[in-house]
């Protein structure tokens, strides 16, 4: 009965199988980059004074970007009482929070001084855009750790009748909260919905603003668009949405329980990326037509440049064409293509994510700077290092290996309760 | 002749000022305070400051006139390109005086060819621009780097530098640099190695892992040569390393405030550029072309 492995089917449970096998590769080839980044500091990292962030910054817009998609879909469940999404409601609010963790580790390790994190909560510049996503970063962060914590009071406070160690945990977790009833649950729910309510400005504040972060910057022309807040939204939607399609194939008794669910979110992420779309088209036509050098410059380099590949084989080949082909012919009445395309998605956008942060940097903001002054670190061209790959990758892998334990012990849909029913 | 006067007298104050006390140095001051003060003391004054700061940034933001006129100096450059051979000596000077690591140059002299085939190309030596409206300061998230009231200055606290090096994104100039704690193959080890950098008087030891490793820097228009009162004197040679080593007197430094000073009346006389005057950063370095 208590059983790990409660598979209803083969796929699901292979699909689980190869989740797990991943989630514990990139853990543990990402402890390399880990010891690396811990020991030598920021000297085997390749970016420099003009391409100041590179992968770290750009998985860390990305992850935020997942974590606040998938909370913003999340709310249509109970801020907007979509019931097509209610099975997965609990989920997509753990694969917010595993997602911003994964944020904030991506973000921790680029800082220069690990360890002085802790003063922005205190030295606070509130002129800074990176001020004020710290502080929504809490505020969303705690925010979604006290939601969850009502959706799932009940099944802990359950749980924490089982005997041993998880009893405890579990016990532990619920704060010893009394045995749910009726009338805790509907408050329950109400709090929720209330959190879930306050936490949609939240997101949209925090994410927004970190399209904001980039699109104050004066500096960099390529950065520097009103459209850059929304655009950081609609990316984040359409990812996030993406994500959901991924883990409601692997989880929850898999992609065959969950058919409607993925069909559902499959219309809404097609929507959504062709408005995503038609908003970057916007950007790079309109700078383009315009023509003025500084602005285009950062344009060309994602377009034509070195790295032109990042732009049309991942972002526009894997995370657009593709997934538009399976999300459209006749493959989006099959749910095992739609899954593809939802796992297409997450892959392509961090090229797209790349493609704001990299592009953006890799320009000279005074002319001949690179030739006055040479060195690795005052040039134009970036490709990550090795142990930032691998670093990343541990992210990646820790997050996934967080998310399983996550879903494994938290699960509404536990042994337990069909035991009371 | 008033000229000469005034500068007989600074001369003695700063002949007794440099002999009687150390140089004052703000960034410690500002240190020992926050060493003292308790953490919520900290926090509340911290978070006040940043929202005083602001109301302040509003109500000064046309022009900016209110910052310039409590300033007591305002120190800047004016560099003549006409004059600038390209030998890049200010560059080693400043390389040498503040002891930067590979990959940080303070100042950076770039060649812009002419389409004519018989000009020389012309040269720019271009150190931080210590700009009126500086874009890295508003960025930042811990308040770590700032422009100094007294003399408009911008620094960079070491001790509170996070490292997240938005500043480096946000400057037009590309006047910041990230100490990636790389050295030389040189000057790893011996003698070099071991005499600290005298920015902003603060003599530190770059060893590993600690500041300012892992910091943003970037020129100070070599602050520490300053006296008590922050003036500089060129006749002694405390004078910013690079104007100072500068073969061809191409780089004037000074203090704008002062209408007698040599680069006021250069700005003043002359035809001075400012470069992307179209972001409003109003720079504190002039070029004459």
């Amino acid at each position: 009965m208590k059983q790990v492995t409660c598979c209803e089917n083969q796929t699901a449970c292979g699909l689980k199988k190869i989740f797990w096998y991943l989630g514990g590769f990139l853990f543990l080839i990402g402890l390399y980059g880990w010891i690396d980044r811990l020991w030598y500091g920021h000297l085997h990292a390749n970016y420099g004074n003009v391409v100041t962030w590179g992968l770290w910054v750009s998985l860390y817009i990305y992850f935020i970007g997942l974590s606040a998609g998938s909370f913003l879909i999340s709310s249509l469940v109970y801020v907007f009482n979509f019931k097509q999404f209610e099975r997965i409601g609990w989920v997509a609010l753990l694969t917010a929070i595993i997602t911003l963790l994964m944020a904030l580790f991506s973000i921790w390790v680029d800082l220069g001084h690990m360890e002085r994190a802790w003063k922005v909560m205190i030295f606070a510049n509130f002129k800074s855009p990176m001020a004020w996503m710290i502080w929504l970063y809490s505020a969303y962060f705690l925010l979604l750790l006290v939601e969850t914590w009502f959706l799932l009071r009940g099944d802990l406070v359950r749980q924490a009748s089982l005997s041993g160690l998880p009893g405890r945990v579990f016990h532990f977790l619920s704060f010893g909260s009394p045995a749910p009833s009726e009338i805790t649950q509907k408050r329950d729910l109400k709090i929720v919905r209330i959190l879930a309510t306050i936490g949609v400005p939240v997101a949209v504040m925090f994410h927004g603003g970190v399209g904001a972060l980039f699109g104050v910057v004066a500096a960099r022309p390529h950065w520097h668009s009103g459209l850059f807040p929304i655009l950081f939204l609609l990316s984040a939607l359409v990812s996030g949405g993406a994500l959901l399609i991924v883990v409601t194939s692997i989880f929850q008794k898999g992609f065959e329980a969950n058919r409607d669910t993925i069909f559902a979110l499959g219309k809404l992420v097609l929507g959504l990326l062709l408005l995503d779309l038609l908003f970057q088209f916007s950007e790079i036509l309109v700078a383009f037509y315009g023509g003025i050098p500084s602005h285009v410059e950062g344009l060309k380099l994602a377009l034509f440049g070195p790295y032109a590949w990042v732009f049309w084989v991942w972002q526009i080949g894997i995370g657009t064409v593709i997934p538009v082909i399976l999300l459209t012919t006749k493959t989006r009445h099959q749910v095992g293509w739609v899954a593809l395309a939802g796992l297409l998605l997450v892959i392509g956008f961090i090229g797209m994510r790349l493609n704001i942060v990299i592009p953006g940097l890799a320009v000279e903001e005074i002319k001949g700077l690179t030739t006055a002054y040479v060195s690795t670190r005052v040039a134009t061209n970036y490709f990550p290092s090795v142990s930032e790959w691998l670093l990343s990758a541990g992210i990646v892998g820790f997050g996934l290996l967080l998310f399983g334990l996550g879903e494994l012990f938290l699960s509404k849909e536990n042994k337990l309760t069909e035991d009371e029913v | 002749m008033t000229q000469q006067k005034k500068k007989d007298h600074q001369e003695t104050e700063i002949s007794d000022s440099v002999a009687i006390k150390t140089r004052r140095d703000f960034l410690k001051n500002l240190k020992d305070v926050g060493a003292c003060a308790l953490v919520t003391a900290i926090a509340s004054g911290g978070i006040m400051s940043s929202f005083l700061s602001m109301t302040d940034a509003v109500a000064s933001a046309p022009g900016g006139s209110r910052a310039l006129t409590k300033r007591k100096y305002r120190y800047g450059m004016v560099i003549d390109t006409r004059r600038c051979v390209g030998c890049k000596a200010c560059m080693v000077a400043c390389k040498v005086e503040n002891k930067t690591p590979p990959g940080v140059s303070y100042t950076i002299v770039s060649s812009h060819a002419l389409d004519r085939p018989d000009e020389k190309p012309v040269f720019t030596t271009k150190p931080c621009f210590h700009c009126e409206h500086p874009p890295c300061v508003d960025v930042c998230p811990v308040s770590a780097t700032f422009k100094r009231d007294q003399d408009g200055i911008v620094v960079v606290d070491y001790d509170r530098c996070i490292g997240c090096r938005y500043c480096i994104t946000a400057c037009p100039y590309g006047a910041r640099y990230f100490d990636f704690g790389e050295n030389y193959t040189m000057t790893e080890s011996g003698p070099f190695k071991k005499i600290p950098s005298p920015e902003y008087n603060q003599f530190r030891k770059r060893e590993e892992g600690s500041s300012p490793i892992g910091n943003v820097r970037k020129c100070t228009f070599c602050l520490h040569f300053q006296d008590a009162e922050g003036r500089y004197d060129k006749e002694s040679g405390r004078w910013p390393s690079c104007a100072k080593t500068c073969t061809g007197h191409a780089i004037f430094f000074g203090d704008f405030n002062d209408p007698e000073n040599e680069v006021a009346r250069l700005i003043r006389e002359r035809q001075p550029i400012r470069l992307k005057e179209e972001l409003g950063t109003q720079p504190n370095v002039y070029y004459l072309l």
